[in-house]
């Protein structure tokens, strides 16, 4: 645990649900205002239609494999993107990795950020023995470096989609928990806290009603950021021969077949790398994007 | 200060502990453990055999008793694969790992904090925004990827480095540059935002209105003062540094700690991958300790409890 003190809240923090619904317009206008917060929603966007439809535009099914046609380089034969070592269409595999990367990306911040969230507000407002335990495990999962917490964990738990997911969220959610525990601690202390409890209102009542909805912001913004870290996570995993396993389509896993034939087929470790680029990227601007219009201590 | 360190070095002992207590629970109680200490193909009579030998059929605390008594002793039991000391494995790929890191360490550093300078300095201009999308980009490109394109560019089609491994004279250059490229996106945000703290204070204005030229302005008053929180900064960062270095390893086959642990983890070599996790997490929490003394010299502000 560092024991550097945050600095203190400001005003307006407290306030900022009812701000942002009288507000919703000039949110639009200002994202249309930023290029590079525009720039991270256009390709957000688009990977979310390429993810949804992307099974009805791509031009091969991905796990056709056709060994007369194996490692032709891009632009032969219809193959914009050439094919890998067992003759199936880089360029459409590639687009069905989109849909495995959201999936992964989204549940396991949604499932992290809740869980993370829960145990984070529990032990701010009640501190005692949770808080301990929370702040040891918090220690302990921050004694180690994340990428390597998810490998361990999914090594032992085995591969494939729902194991990675699980493992993403058990070295995750300390993340929110630790933020939403020290934002709860500095709002436990506001005035309209103190009245709630002089008054009588119940602890639940307070958690729920009073201090979760203060509690939207910086979880969101940590939450959009913590997305683009979650899928280069997988990618690494599934790249290391863990994760999602082939020949189900995964950036990661594509590029740990690709490096075997690092010596003769460029384009199959290049198109899958492209497309993780192009993902974190665009997630990280508007992520960034959102962190500045919604909150700018944190 | 004194009872600052020894709660610390306290703190530190029960964090390794615990994590040690954590993936012990874990790899016992994530199924059968001795499946996960033999090839997947072993012979059922085998399996209950090695069950038996391994100490897996006695109740947990014991196996947990036994096991923390060992540990304590430095004893992680031996290597399945290569019978010798699963520590001793462990502790003689850490040059290789320190090498690597110190390496891209200091090349990242030597690179990151004139671009930052600069970066602060030019606010606005296109150098700056060149800085500025270097660190967005830096974020989003995964290290494991760069080292591959590198290896295929630089060694593959050129030929000037070999493609992996530490004994060849030159194959510390592709390594390096991809650990470096790794942690730079990172130090050049930290050197401009110091930078522009400091170039905010009034006695720089001053210091500009008496005509004090901007290279000194720059060198001898600006980067002096903002010099401190950017070390401090980059301390704290070096977890994420050996958290890089981990992947680097494996995508060049360097014969670090990283590599060490994903070999025994292919091979279900657990006995090794519970002695690298206990490294791994020591080096981890001693890095934030001295990262957290560090600051406290630089800003008695900060409270230490």
């Amino acid at each position: 645990m560092t024991n550097v003190v945050r600095k203190t809240d400001t005003e307006e923090k407290s306030m900022p649900v009812l701000r942002r619904k009288s507000h919703f317009v000039s949110f639009f206008s200002d994202l249309i205002r930023s290029k590079t917060g525009l720039a991270g929603f256009f390709i957000i966007c688009l990977l979310f239609v390429i993810g949804i439809i992307g099974f009805l535009i791509v031009p091969f099914n991905p796990m056709d494999t056709e060994t007369a046609q194996k490692l032709l380089p891009p632009h032969t034969e219809g193959h914009l993107m050439g094919t890998d070592q067992l003759g199936r269409d880089v360029f459409s595999r590639v687009i069905l990795g989109t849909r495995v990367s959201l999936t992964i990306g989204i549940v396991t911040v949604v499932l992290a950020g809740v869980i993370g969230t829960v145990i984070g507000v529990l032990a701010g407002f009640f501190r005692g023995w949770l808080d301990m335990v929370l702040m040891r495990i918090v220690d302990v999962q921050l004694s180690f470096p994340f990428i390597l917490l998810v490998l361990v964990v999914n090594a032992v738990l085995g591969s494939g989609l729902k194991n990675i997911i699980i493992s993403l969220i058990i070295a995750g959610w300390v993340v929110f928990a630790r933020v939403v525990r020290s934002e709860v601690l500095a709002i436990r202390e506001k005035e309209f806290i103190i009245a709630c409890v002089a008054t009588g209102v119940s602890g639940w009542e307070i958690m729920v009603k009073h201090i979760l909805p203060n509690l939207f912001t910086p979880i969101i913004v940590l939450a959009s950021l913590q997305v683009a870290n979650f899928i280069i996570a997988e990618a690494s995993v599934s790249f290391l021969g863990f994760g999602v396993q082939p020949p189900q389509p995964a950036w990661g896993n594509m590029l740990n077949e690709g490096k075997d034939y690092i010596f003769n087929a460029w384009w199959m470790i290049t198109f899958p790398g492209l497309a993780i680029v192009i993902t974190a990227l665009g997630i990280n601007l508007f992520g960034d994007w959102l962190r500045d219009e919604l909150d700018h201590d944190l | 200060m004194p009872e600052f360190i020894i709660k610390r070095v306290l703190q530190t002992l029960i964090v390794v502990f615990l994590a040690l207590t954590g993936v012990f629970f874990l790899v016992r109680l994530s199924g059968d453990p001795t499946i996960l200490f033999l090839p997947p193909d072993a012979p059922k009579d085998q399996i209950a055999e090695y069950r038996h030998t391994l100490g897996f059929d006695r109740p947990l605390y014991v196996q947990y008793a036994d096991y923390i008594i060992h540990v304590v002793q430095g004893d992680f039991g031996d290597s399945l694969v290569t019978k010798e000391s699963a520590l001793g494995r462990i502790l003689s790929s850490f040059p290789a790992t320190l090498q690597l890191a110190l390496s891209a360490f200091v090349v990242s550093l030597v690179i990151a904090i004139p671009i930052g300078v600069l970066s602060a300095y030019k606010r606005n201009t296109w150098f700056d925004k060149f800085g500025v999308g270097l660190t967005v980009l830096g974020q989003a490109i995964p290290s494991f990827w760069l080292g591959l394109l590198f290896i295929y560019f630089f060694a593959v089609k050129l030929h000037w480095f070999p493609t992996g491994g530490r004994s060849a004279s030159l194959s510390m250059i592709l390594p390096t540059a991809t650990l470096a490229i790794y942690s730079l996106a990172r130090l050049v945000r930290f050197t401009r935002s110091k930078m522009l703290d400091v170039l905010k204070k009034d006695y720089i204005r001053t210091m500009k209105a008496v005509g004090v030229s901007t290279l000194e302005i720059l060198t001898k008053y600006a980067l002096k003062n903002a010099l401190l929180p950017i070390i401090t900064l980059i301390a704290l960062d070096l977890g994420a540094l050996l958290e890089g270095a981990v992947i680097t390893e494996i995508v060049f086959s360097w014969p670090g700690i990283g590599m060490q642990v994903m070999n025994a983890l292919m091979s279900r070599d657990f006995p090794v991958v519970m002695a690298g996790i206990f490294v791994i997490s020591l080096i981890y929490s001693v890095i934030n300790f001295a990262a957290d003394l560090l600051y406290s010299v630089v800003d008695p502000q900060i409270r230490l409890k």
